[in-house]
């Protein structure tokens, strides 16, 4: 892995995770993660419109012109939403019942457009791809934490309706975490997806903050054992 | 000169990433269309028969359709579809498309499938958006209530009963809500009322053979 590849990784899922740090598409993102199963489908739904709206893009950047590059950028994102969101009605016909109203607000999610126009408007096909997918990813493990979370405190269950993503023989794969959990409202409505993404914020800046110390240790141990 | 150059130039820009925008997005509909209408058939049969079992009827159900004009009983303000089962062309039962104008967060939408000597063949909610672990108990996957209607009528219990246990009446409310069940047994209540009115209209003309190609069930 190249050095440039090394940092895209790392910027997409850690440094400037779009949910966490950009705080981009937060709609799409706190209206769906009621259970861990839609986080996903949601995820990779925005992860695939990601990953193709960055390819297209980059193989495009040398015939837009800048004064109607943004209404480009709109055209093609919203094809490409718009076939996913097809595709998904015919072959993910349940999950598209769950998601069903969100798909088309990945059009919306500014971390796209975002995208296309900061990076893949300005980079190379490859690059701009594994940027896409990375951006894709760290939204999507958002997603997923968020669910998780939601569902558990919430209803006291974890993959409930895999079936809907997996088909039948997934049903089987739903935990329910104490018999006589009787579920936690608040997790369940609006607000709890406000407070657990503001706990995840938070729990992601105190572990930069951690990491930075540490850093910052070392380098004044290693200076001091100079010094002697 | 330049200037008309540069403005002819985006123009044709973007009307050509405006039709290969349109193509992919037609080339993606014309692939999916039929998968599309097979599923959402498919979806609508599998809700219809957790009322009717396929056992009660022969006749094509997704065929044998109504129009209904819109009824202050069914809380309908479009034409609705009914479903009409029929066994040995004799009829059966009918699912209605009724509506809980006054639930705790907007409209409840039910299907409610009447049996034709009046009594329910059962009732579910297609759509609401009540208190998620509050109202939402009147889903068939998080509670049984629903299906306390299966078999009552008009006649059981009596008119006055038609009511919550909270307003003296027969029917059950769930602990923290009572506005979304008074809703939707005022709205069950309706429909029955509804059916009594035009029992004998609303099983006239079967129409299982037009319209037979758009909805068979083929993929």
């Amino acid at each position: 892995m190249t050095n440039e590849q090394h940092s895209i990784t790392k910027d997409g899922l850690w440094t400037n995770n779009v949910a966490l740090v950009q705080l981009l598409g937060l709609c799409p993102l706190l209206a769906v993660t009621g259970t861990l199963i839609n986080g996903l489908g949601l995820g990779i739904a925005t992860l695939i419109t990601l990953v193709l709206s960055n390819t297209f893009v980059s193989i495009i950047r040398h015939w837009t012109r800048p004064e109607v590059r943004i209404p480009i950028f709109v055209l093609i994102i919203a094809s490409i939403v718009t076939a996913i969101e097809l595709m998904m009605n015919a072959w993910f016909h349940e999950l598209y019942l769950v998601l069903g109203i969100f798909i088309p607000l990945i059009v919306t999610n500014c971390s796209i457009i975002a995208r296309a126009e900061a990076f893949a408007s300005r980079n190379k096909v490859i690059v701009s791809a594994l940027d896409g997918l990375m951006m894709g990813l760290g939204f999507a493990l958002v997603l997923i934490v968020l669910g998780g979370l939601r569902e558990i405190i919430g209803q006291g269950t974890l993959f409930a309706n895999a079936e809907l993503m997996f088909g039948p023989a997934a049903a089987g794969l739903t935990l329910t975490l104490g018999e006589n959990y009787h579920g936690f409202l608040l997790a369940v409505l609006p607000p709890g997806a406000f407070i657990g993404l503001g706990l995840l914020i938070a729990v992601k800046n105190s572990v930069d903050r951690y990491l930075k110390q540490r850093t910052a240790n070392v380098t004044i141990h290693t200076a001091s054992a100079n010094e002697i | 000169m330049n200037l008309h150059k540069q403005v002819a130039t985006t123009a044709v820009l973007l009307t050509l990433f405006a039709i290969i925008g349109a193509a992919l997005v037609g080339l993606t509909h014309d692939n999916t269309i039929d998968a599309i209408k097979y599923n959402e058939q498919l979806t609508l049969l599998r809700n219809l028969n957790t009322i009717l079992p396929a056992s009660d009827y022969d006749n094509d159900l997704l065929a044998d359709t109504i129009q209904l004009a819109p009824d202050p009983l069914l809380g309908t303000d479009l034409e609705s579809i009914a479903y009409r089962a029929r066994k040995q062309d004799n009829p059966v039962a009918i699912v209605l498309s009724a509506i809980a104008p006054n639930g705790y967060n907007g409209s409840i939408y039910l299907l409610v499938g009447i049996k034709y000597d009046g009594s329910l063949a059962g009732v579910r909610v297609v759509k609401h958006r009540e208190t998620p672990g509050l109202g939402d108990a009147v889903e068939e996957r998080r509670s049984d209530w629903i299906l306390d209607f299966t078999g009552k009528s008009l006649s059981n219990p009596k008119p006055k009963q038609w009511k919550v246990k909270r307003d003296g009446g027969d029917f059950d409310q769930f602990t923290g809500a009572t506005i979304t069940p008074r809703a939707v047994v005022n709205a069950v209540h309706s429909a029955l009322l509804y059916f009594e009115q035009h029992r004998e209209t609303l099983f006239k003309n079967k129409t299982s053979e037009t319209n037979a190609n758009k909805n068979t069930l083929a993929p």
